[in-house]
This record gives C-alpha cells, structure tokens and sequence, in this order.
C-alpha cells in the first residue's frame, strides 16, 4: 500500500478555491501546481492570506476544491477517503482539544480511529510529552499542546504528515523542541507537508520549499536553491542619516561584488557575493559623496530576501496581506 | 488486550468531559431537585387558615350591667371557642389601626341589637373572615339550620402541587438535557475546530453521532432517578404507573429533545448563535408547555399549538403514567407525536449539518 520510497505522496496541478460571498469574491487558491515527494519535507511558505491553509485543505480532503486535480498517495479524496484518512496525520492551525481529558486520554480517543497506530504512550514519547500524561489538556502551555496536537497527528502512525502553521504563536524554546520532533520525523522516512510563515523555520526543516503569494507557487526549490537565486550569499543592510538622500539602485549595483541592490524605507540592502570586496568599496563611495552611516549590518541571505525579491513585499507584512 | 472502540472511546470522552465539570453536574441534577423542593414547600398544603377575628370593646367605660357589654362579651365567647378562628378584643383606635395593617381580618362591633363588621371588602382574608365570623354569632345565638351538611375533606398525594409539579420539572429536565447536552456541547466543539479536527481522522459520523446520544441517555438516567427519588422521599409523590413506563416516556423525549438539540447545532458557528437559538426553541414551551401550570389555561385558540410543542407532549404523557398511572398504550398518539419530533429533527440536521 504505501508508495515507493522515490514516489510522489502527493500531486495537485491547477488547484482553485474562490469563496464567493455576498459582498466580495475571494480566489484564495489560484491555479496552484504541487509535487510533494515521499519521505521529504516541504514546506508552503508565504504570508498570512497567501492561501496556505486553504490549500493544505484541500490536500487534507477537508476542503473541495473548486476545479484542479488533487492525488495524496496514488489516491482522491472522493473515492478513497476511507483508506487516505487511516495513513495521514493532520494537525490543523488551531485545535483546543477538550480541557478536561488528560493528554493521553486524548491520544487514547484518537488512537480508537485508526485501525493500526503506535502505541498512546510511544507516541507520547515522541513529542517528549510522557511526564503530561496524565495532566488535564486545560493545564498545558501554548508548546505543550501544540506538541500533543502532533502527536494526536502521529498516533496513527501516518505515511503522509499535514501541519499547518505548527510553531505559530509558540515562544522560542517550544518551537525548537518541535522542530526536534519534526527532524526525527522525517528522519524515520515520514513525509511532511508543512505550512509556515517563519523563513527560520522552512530553512531549518524543509527539504523543499514552495513560495505562495496570491495563491499561487511563485517559487519553487530546496532553501539553498532559492537563495542562490540572488547571485549572492550575504546581504549588506544600511541606513544614512535622517534627511540625507543615498544613491540611485543602478549606482549601488555598480559597486564591485554586488549583485542586487533594494532601497525602501528602512533603507539599502545589498545582495553581495564577497563582503569583504563590497565593503570597503561602499565606505569609500558614500564618504566620496559626503554621506554619513546611521547603523550598517551584514547578514546572510535568508528566505525572506528571496520572498522581498519575488514580491517586493516583507512576509510579515500584514498591510499588504490584508490588502491582498 | 483489545483496544476500546470508537463509539466506547468517544462515550467515555463525553461522560468525563461531563463528570469533571462540577457546575454541569450541579445545573443537571442539583437545581432541578432544589427547584421541585422550594416550589414544594413554597406551595405545600397548609392547615385550613385560621381567621384573624378582633372583637372591638364598647367605646363607653366598661359597665359590667350593660347590654352592650353583654354582647360583646358573648360574641368574644362564641368566637374563641369555635377552632376556626383566633379571636381577642380591641378597644378604640387600636381596633382600626389592626384592621388597616391587616393584623386582624376583620373587626366586630357587637351591640345589644345586632352586630357591625368591619373589614376591606378588597381582601379575600377578610370576605371569608366575614362569612366565618356572621355564620359562627348566628350558631351561637341560635340559629338552626334546614339543610343538613356533611364534610369529607381530600387531601390525598396524587392532587397536591407538589405530584403536579414533579412531572413537569422532569420533563423540563429532558428538554434542557437535550438541547445544552448536544446542542451547546456540538458547537462548542465546533468553535474550537475539534468536530473538523474529527473528520480529520478515519472516524467514523455516526459512531460520533451515536456517542453524543448514547452519552445523553446515560445522562437522563440519574436525572430521572434523582427526581423521582427526591419527590417520593421528601414530598411522597408515588409514581402511579409502572416505572418501566416513566423510564421508556422519559428516554424517548431526551432522544426526541437530542434530535432538537442536533438540529439547533447543526450550523451555528458561535456559542451566542446557538444560546439564542435554544432560547427561542426552549421559551415558547417553558410557558405553554405546562411545567408549573396546566397549559389549559391558555385559551382554546392556542391550544392546537401548544398540544403540538414536543414538551406538552412529553410533560402529558409523564403526567398520565406518573399520576394517573396510564399505561403506555394510552399514550400512543403522544408517544408517536414525539417520535415524529425526535425524527424530524435528526434527519434535517444531518441533511443540514456542518462539521468545520
């Protein structure tokens, strides 16, 4: 039954959604080819309203799409749901589970679901949650629960993984401790579809990422892949003083080693292949030209640079996502 | 060892989500039992009423010789040896001001050639203190009357308030069961994405389904004992009929109410929605219903209406086997109405029915 370990675990070309309402008609998905390979982990990167949840969605056989072809291992949603629903694990964006059970009565009741599962407690055991076993769900934190929505996820032993915006809302020390549990994971050949908004987070655990903007893959490739795309590993990031008018972009790119050049309201950041060539070269143009630092910064190229790329937009811009 | 069920795990979940919540258990089974004993004291069967009678003394100085005095004094004498009344004299002002602050019910003025009451005609104490009062002077000085009258008081259990009153609250009970018990309980979990993050797993809707009606007949049985029990021990309300009677009246309206309660919860997507929603269900049968009085003094125009409300139906029905000791086949046609309430309700809200 499951696909070949080179196989593809899930396969969706030309997927739409439009919600029509009475007052606007929203194409949340719009024309949106995947190929998520077994025993990988791909990450859907975007911004809030990029359509990420409502494509995992429908992925999820949650959600009918309105046109386009879905194929989550080798079945459809609409004659195998029976057989798809025993080999994934879903954690949606948001679950409160009930408060009042503890977590492995939890797991327990979903574990009654599936016709083979791992043991309640291993898969306790692999979210590092046993010593909350018998704790009531209302008495976790915010990384406790999202820790047993994954294993609630898991307790069916899946195939195929769907986590939609796993670490959203978590401090820093949860978020590590699940992506530990998301690396074992995948370590153990499970293949992983995962929706995000954090670059740190597609960078650290994802295989491949799928950019999505506008519901739509406008890029497509491993991290590495993506942010070689700009010509460049570092990214030189400064501001003049207030009141002085910098450079014209075309002249920033002129400047030896500097293969893209961005001005906006936080000022210059330049995509370089050398700092130490691009450096020197800078200091010496802007005091040439009188211009005085207000802060300078070198950081390596992220993913949120290739999102600024492709869109020209930051991905937490939330007044762009919601004008969207 | 073999693993629980889906139905079992999803009944287990349901009943400790229940039993864990110490206000739920209060307002399923404490409050009706302290509602059934406030209203059952509050309108519990009194002793007959003692009449409050004031015998106003002669406004002159005491003459021991007078006439007035005279029957005075037998007027007070007739009065307090008759059980019927608490009687004792006033003089003056006193005897207005007792009148006016309703100390007394009536005031009586007796004179050598007759007596005066006084009283306020607006109080029914004081009309009865009045007929009371003339037909005990008019005894006592002699007068004899025509028609002979005998008395047999009834104040057997079966006629009280109380054995009214009991049948109602439990059908209230099987509504408020019902309609909180899957209908407040769906959407919350429909609030917190647990029935989408549900239908995520290989579950099976019905095993689901089954699980939220079987955990409200396990609920109803405690519910259904607690009353009766209550009723029987503290007030000796005897439940007539068969209890097998009173067990399969009552779990046929907390499936019918479930069914009501499925199909107020079937789209709401906000706990306000659906807390509006039972409201409007749950008020119109809260009055007409017939849980505190008789629905037949609604007049004759609402009557087919109200006959109609499932919980007329069901609060009937336990009258009859609880009261009057009917079999069930006496209430065929209610026990059918009800199906067809609890039928109705659950087809349309699976038709209609949202999980996400």
């Amino acid at each position: 039954m499951p696909t070949g370990a080179k196989g593809v675990a899930i396969r969706c070309s030309g997927l739409r959604k439009r919600f029509v309402s009475r007052s606007s008609t929203v194409d949340a998905v719009d024309g949106l080819d995947l190929e998520v390979r077994s025993g990988e982990c791909f990450g859907l990167l975007g911004p809030n309203g990029a359509g990420k949840t409502t494509t995992i969605e429908i992925l999820e056989g949650l959600l009918p799409p309105t046109s386009g072809e879905v194929e989550v291992l080798g079945g459809r949603w609409d004659t195998h749901a029976d057989d798809l629903r025993q080999r994934i694990g879903i954690s949606l964006q948001e679950t409160r589970f009930a408060e009042k059970l503890s977590v492995r009565e939890t797991l327990d009741l979903f574990r009654s679901f599936y016709r083979h599962g791992l043991p309640p407690e291993e898969a306790l055991a692999l979210v590092s949650l046993q010593e909350k076993s018998g704790a009531w769900v209302g008495k976790l934190s915010g990384g406790q629960r999202q820790r047993l929505a994954v294993a609630c996820a898991l307790v069916g032993d899946p195939e195929l993984l769907f986590l939609d915006e796993p670490t959203t809302g978590l401090d820093p020390q949860s978020r590590r401790a699940l992506w530990e549990v998301l690396r074992a994971l995948r370590a153990r050949g499970r293949t992983i579809l995962l929706t995000t908004h954090y670059m740190d987070e597609a960078e650290r655990l994802c295989d491949r990422v799928a950019v999505v903007d506008h519901g739509r893959v406008i890029a497509l490739g491993s991290p590495a892949e993506l942010v070689a795309r700009l010509g460049g590993e570092h990214v030189i990031e400064f501001a003049l003083e207030a009141g002085m008018d910098g450079l014209r972009e075309e002249e920033y790119r002129g400047l030896p080693g500097v293969s893209g050049a961005r001005i906006d309201l936080e000022g210059v950041a330049l995509t370089v292949t050398e700092p130490h060539v691009t450096l020197p070269a800078l200091l010496e143009r802007l005091g040439r030209e009188r211009l005085a630092l207000a802060r300078l910064a070198t950081r390596h190229v992220s993913l949120e640079d290739v999102f600024v790329d492709l869109t020209g937009r930051h991905l937490r811009d939330e007044t762009a996502s919601t004008a969207a | 060892m073999s693993r629980p069920g889906p139905f079992r795990t999803l009944l287990l979940s349901r009943l400790r989500e229940f039993y864990r919540e110490p206000e739920a258990i209060f307002w399923v089974y404490g409050f009706p039992v302290l509602l059934a004993v406030g209203l059952g004291i509050a309108f519990r069967e009194r002793p007959p009423e003692e009449v409050h009678v004031d015998v106003a003394a002669p406004a002159a100085a005491p003459d021991a010789g007078s006439a007035d005095a005279a029957a005075t004094a037998a007027a007070l004498k007739a009065l307090e040896g008759d059980r019927r009344f608490r009687a004792r004299s006033c003089a003056g002002e006193e005897c207005a001001q007792r009148l006016r602050l309703g100390r007394t019910d009536i005031v009586v003025v007796a004179r050598a050639g007759g007596v005066e009451f006084r009283f306020d005609p607006t109080r029914p104490e004081s009309i009865l203190a009045r007929a009371r009062a003339e037909d005990a002077l008019q005894r006592a000085a002699g007068r004899t009357d025509p028609v002979a009258v005998a008395e047999r008081q009834v104040e057997e259990p079966g006629s009280r308030y109380i054995d009214f009153l009991i049948p109602g609250l439990l059908g209230m009970n099987l509504m408020g069961g019902g309609l909180w018990g899957i209908g407040f309980v769906i959407v919350d979990m429909r609030v917190r994405k647990l029935l989408k993050r549900l239908v995520a797993t290989p579950m099976r809707r019905s095993d689901f389904l089954l699980a939220m009606m079987g955990s409200r007949i396990l609920f109803m049985l405690p519910e259904v004992a607690l009353l009766l029990l209550a009723g029987s021990l503290l007030f000796q309300v005897r439940v007539q009929g068969s209890l097998l009677a009173v067990l399969a009246v009552s779990l046929l309206g907390a499936v019918s109410f479930a069914g009501l309660g499925l199909l107020v919860a079937c789209r709401a997507q906000k706990i306000e929605t659906v807390s509006g929603l039972m409201n409007v269900v749950m008020l119109p049968m809260w009055l007409l219903s017939g849980i505190f009085f008789s629905s037949e003094r609604f007049p004759a125009i609402l009557q087919p209406v109200i006959q109609a409300l499932p919980l007329t139906m069901l609060n009937d029905a336990l009258r009859a086997v609880i009261l009057e000791g009917a079999g069930l086949a006496s209430q065929s046609l209610r026990i059918a109405g009800l199906v067809l309430w609890g039928a109705a309700s659950f087809v349309l809200a699976l038709r209609w029915f949202r999980w996400s």
